[in-house]
């Protein structure tokens, strides 16, 4: 399978997400499309581990190449559980300041 | 879907079946222990955690005010410029994603980079997850506090 159709589908993933961003104004759903580009690049990720596996293995045939990629998309993961953790208790306690997610009222931060 | 729909929690379903989606992707190319890593956290928790706050939020109505068109059609005019820009980029390469030996997915080899090669920065993962939680917790915390002193004025 060619990796073109993998680039093809995290580029559509991606531009989803920065979709979302650009025209919603929930503030949940923005931070969805934020976890949705992050997994476009996952895939990606992934699609390219493969290919540098499948390289690497023709030339050795017990070659490990391309794990590193692999646990550089656990990373990302582990770094995107955190962020939503403190991204959702940010808009909680917004939500419970303005009693909305709309990401108008954030366009002054004092008050 | 997952942008289009009204109702978030509709959203959220729909981000659900893309993250299946996506660990069927990652079984397909090899990437066993991470399929089933997403479809744990991305698909369990984290949707889990969304669905949370939303329904704590009590956001099912369709309550989002409408942003003006024209910065509806910036946005998706933009976005869409940007997928063409970078698909008429790469769309030209040829590789391809061949081999079908398994082994670097599975959780043996993984686990054997991860903690051979990769432990300072899995350490340094697991102190971010503490200060994550020790930060929402006083995130969630604090506001507790100015709601008490609201009520007690």
């Amino acid at each position: 399978m060619p990796i073109n159709y993998y680039i093809f589908l995290s580029v559509c993933l991606f531009c989803i997400g920065i979709i979302g961003v650009l025209t919603r104004r929930n503030a949940i759903v923005i931070f969805m499309c934020i976890e949705l580009m992050l997994n476009a690049v996952n895939l990606l990720l992934v699609a390219f581990s493969r290919m540098h596996h499948a390289a690497a293995q023709s030339l050795d045939a017990a070659s490990m190449a391309g794990a590193e990629a692999q646990i550089f998309v656990f990373f990302i993961m582990v770094v995107a559980a955190a962020e939503v953790t403190v991204g959702l208790a940010i808009i909680v306690m917004l939500y419970r300041n303005i009693h909305s997610v709309d990401i108008n009222f954030l366009n002054r931060l004092k008050h | 879907m997952v942008i289009f729909s009204k109702n978030p929690v509709h959203s959220v379903l729909w981000l659900i079946v893309v993250f299946f989606a996506i660990s069927g992707h990652y079984v397909l190319l090899n990437a066993q222990f991470l399929a089933i890593v997403n479809m744990i956290v991305y698909a369990g928790a984290i949707m889990v955690l969304f669905l949370f706050v939303i329904m704590l939020m009590n956001m099912n109505a369709d309550q989002e005010p409408n942003k003006s068109k024209w910065m509806k059609m910036a946005g998706v005019v933009s976005g869409g410029s940007l997928m063409l820009i970078l698909v008429a980029t790469l769309k030209n390469n040829t590789a391809v994603a061949g081999g079908q030996e398994a082994g670097i997915g599975l959780i043996q080899q993984l686990g054997r980079t991860l903690f051979s090669e990769y432990v300072v920065p899995f350490e340094i993962s697991s102190v971010l997850f503490l200060s994550a939680m020790v930060g929402a917790i006083i995130l969630g915390k604090k506001e507790k506090g100015i709601i008490e002193t609201n009520v007690s004025k």
